[in-house]
């Protein structure tokens, strides 16, 4: 039982983190048809951002800049968190301005390729010295160290704790925040509208003076926020950051890729729900069943979903454009 | 696709496409705009072919009166401090044979790349140290990994190469140009069964294995500890699996917390280890664990903190050894870089020191003559013990055992091996 509700706890965060950066991916192929491949080092940008603020701005208070023995203030936590989502939008805009717009009307396979182009540029640049260099650092603590829960579960030698720690929460709390501004973005407001027109019908939503590329652009700039937001997240959870161009990160995104498929690609709700079944397949299936497969879980369920239902769970049939 | 593009290529469609006034292109522009583009590309080619030879040019000039030896390994990376350990240790070692009048003569010169702790980077960095240096020998990786990607490099071009530390059985199986300075995983895994069975604090008969499953280190020294264990008389009670630079670790520890282990055996590599730790306590999981040599490094300790208080592993030597090899090597050591040398400098050294050794008794320079008297070293005093190499180019050494206190690790057993 501890150890269930335990599990539990850890696949909701992390599936938090999943569905955010998994609404990067469904968004830009709701939009654009196709896989930004370089989302997933907008995660990686979040994340080492987030250092780099984090270890310039700690002094300012005077806590030693690697390892603070308090928090800093709240304001600073919000601070960093507001500038990393900032510095992930315009990276997220340069990149679709510079890399991906003059193939506008290029064949589908030039930009998808492009994109990897983009992704491996992303991964060796940050590991040069004067960027984030080729070391894995360790993020200082942004927020106390609490357990808001402790439960006790057996006695005596056996006893065994389910822990809550308040990063999990906050991880929970604001990526829930993010996806519901996001759903009453995109369903509520004329922004919202002019996305979903474009992603219906590009050429239509242009005819009917809707600014396309304005609309592409802040698609990528939303889904480039979301994932920073995830990559500020994800160090705070996991202080021990690998180095930029490390597999993990790429297979962080690969996973989140996995479930915006999963759930649908191209569908907003799909993501998140994706994000949550992905970590939940993996943790319980990691438990359960044993760890050495833990990757092999995730992406059997990617081949079952697109044998029975390949426009994922959520997703509706598309008539191939002719 | 309006009729006016019709005629061009598919290319200037595109530069079309761009501008948004899409307007006719008569023949005589769209090709002065290709010429242009063309010219550029040969601009660019030129270029690169001359700034390659002129370099490759650079390094063919090997003067007579000096060796080259290369050193691959991972200077950046999760494993950042095995190579800057191993490449003090070796430089060392060079000081020391250039200030005494070099090789026969000869003054030794080191070229070192970073491999990043990643295979694919290894085997370039070793292809380069081979075919473009063209080095008399190669030293490294500390990695079994990344040693086994570089080995039949070395092999095919007869370059011979010594491991500094690569523990896993297979590195030296890949040719006869192959050796290393170390034990090898048979043993330390015996030795870390050995220990868990035996020592008075542990006394274990259930153990836990957490394996990193994308090192060969890992998993061969897993499966060393596992064979040697339950020969012991022990069980095996939870097998659990991570991958190098994973960040959560919750369902394994979880996992091994419901099969309650008497010992966690985690042979990985010091940065995930003490992740897993951290996580380990945050937990609540008081178990002592055990693990290798992938241990050895100051950054354990720094990740850790008092974690891994209570926790041991097995390595090459310990800096607490009052033997005067050890002490003058660690006073040099401390002369130069200013901090007490770990397990890995001191193999470095070592790999250096024979390697000089085997280059002055060689009748000649060529890979195959060192490796002949390389493979003869016998009763060769080192810093990480006595080294012979067995017929499989393997050395037989005693492995010593280190006990984690508030992020040092203290001596606390020998262990020579047949005991």
């Amino acid at each position: 039982m501890a150890d269930f509700l335990q599990t539990l706890m850890t696949a909701l965060a992390i599936g938090s983190l999943y569905a955010l950066i998994a609404l990067g991916y469904t968004m830009v192929y709701g939009v654009l048809k196709f896989i930004n491949f370089a989302h997933s080092d907008i995660v990686v940008l979040g994340a080492w951002l987030s250092y780099s603020f984090a270890i310039r701005a700690l002094p300012l208070v005077g806590l030693d800049a690697h390892n603070p023995t308090t928090p800093p203030p709240i304001w600073m936590t919000a601070g960093i968190f507001v500038a990393v989502l900032a510095l992930c939008s315009l990276a997220g805009f340069l990149i679709e301005r510079l890399a991906y717009r003059p193939l506008r009307r290029a064949p589908r396979l030039n930009v998808l390729i492009t994109a990897i182009g983009v992704s491996l540029l992303l991964q060796n640049v940050g590991q040069l010295d004067f960027v984030f260099g080729a070391s894995p650092q360790k993020m200082p603590a942004l927020l106390p160290n609490w357990e808001l829960l402790r439960i006790p579960f057996g006695q005596g030698e056996s006893i065994r704790y389910v822990v809550l720690p308040l990063i999990d929460c906050i991880i929970f709390a604001v990526s829930g925040l993010l996806m519901l501004a996001l759903e009453l973005l995109i369903f509520r407001t004329k922004f919202g509208t002019a996305l979903r027109a474009v992603s219906f019908n590009t050429d239509f939503a242009a005819l009917m003076g809707i600014p396309v590329d304005r609309a592409i652009s802040l698609t990528f700039m939303l889904g480039s926020a979301l994932a920073g937001a995830a990559g500020f997240l994800y160090v705070l959870k996991f202080p021990s950051m690998n180095q930029p161009a490390h597999s993990v990160w790429v297979l962080l995104g690969l996973k989140a890729f996995v479930a915006a498929v999963v759930g649908g690609i191209g569908n907003v709700r799909g993501a998140v729900l994706g994000g949550f079944i992905i970590a939940f397949v993996e943790q319980f299936g990691a438990y359960y069943i044993s760890s050495n497969y833990r990757d092999v879980y995730v992406f059997s369920l990617l081949i079952l979903i697109l044998l029975i239902k390949p426009t994922g769970l959520l997703g509706s049939p598309v008539r191939e454009k002719v | 696709m309006p009729t006016c593009f019709a005629t061009s290529d598919s290319e200037s469609c595109i530069s079309l496409a761009r501008d948004k006034a899409p307007t006719c292109l008569t023949k005589s522009t769209t090709s002065l705009r290709q010429f242009l583009r063309l010219s550029k590309v040969v601009g660019i080619f030129l270029l690169a072919v001359t700034s390659l030879t002129s370099l490759g040019c650079q390094s063919r000039v090997a003067s007579t009166d000096e060796i080259v030896i290369g050193h691959f390994g991972s200077i950046t990376g999760s494993e950042a401090t095995f190579g800057i350990s191993t490449d003090r240790g070796i430089q060392l070692a060079i000081e020391e044979v250039n200030a005494a009048g070099g090789v026969n003569g000869k003054k030794v010169r080191l070229i070192t790349y970073d491999d990043k702790g990643d295979p694919r980077e290894a085997g370039s960095a070793v292809t380069r140290l081979v075919t473009r240096d063209q080095v008399t020998a190669v030293l490294g990786e500390v990695a079994s990994g990344l040693s086994l990607a570089a080995a039949p490099i070395c092999q095919e071009n007869g370059v011979p190469m010594i491991s500094p530390s690569s523990t896993n059985p297979k590195v030296t199986q890949v040719g006869d140009m192959i050796y290393r300075v170390c034990f090898i995983d048979p043993f330390q895994g015996s030795v870390c069964a050995k220990f868990a069975r035996e020592n008075e604090k542990i006394k274990a008969t259930k153990a836990a294995i957490l394996c990193d499953q994308t090192a060969p280190y890992s998993v061969g020294l897993q499966e060393e500890f596992e064979k040697a264990f339950i020969a012991g008389g022990g069980t095996i009670v939870s097998k659990q699996a991570y991958q190098a630079g994973d960040q959560d670790f919750s369902a394994q520890l979880t996992s091994i917390r419901a099969s309650e282990p008497e010992v966690i055996f985690i042979p990985g590599y010091y940065t995930d280890v003490g992740n897993i730790a951290l996580q380990a306590k945050k937990l609540g999981l008081k178990v002592p664990m055990l693990g290798g040599d992938g241990w050895d490094s100051a950054k354990l300790g720094q990740i850790a903190g008092d974690a891994l208080n209570g926790c041991y592993y097995s390595n090459h030597y310990s800096h607490e050894d009052p033997s005067p090899r050890v002490q003058n090597f660690i006073k040099l050591y401390q002369g130069k870089y200013q901090e007490t040398p770990d397990g890995l400098a001191a193999l470095g050294y070592d790999a250096a020191r024979i390697l000089f050794n085997a280059m002055k008794t060689a009748p000649s320079l060529s890979g195959k003559d060192i490796a002949a008297e390389l493979a003869k070293t016998t009763g060769f005093e080192g810093v990480t013990g006595v080294i012979s190499m067995d017929a499989n180019r393997n050395p037989v050494k005693p492995a010593v055992i280190l006990e984690m206190k508030d992020g040092t690790p203290r001596y606390v057993a020998t262990i020579a091996p047949g005991e």
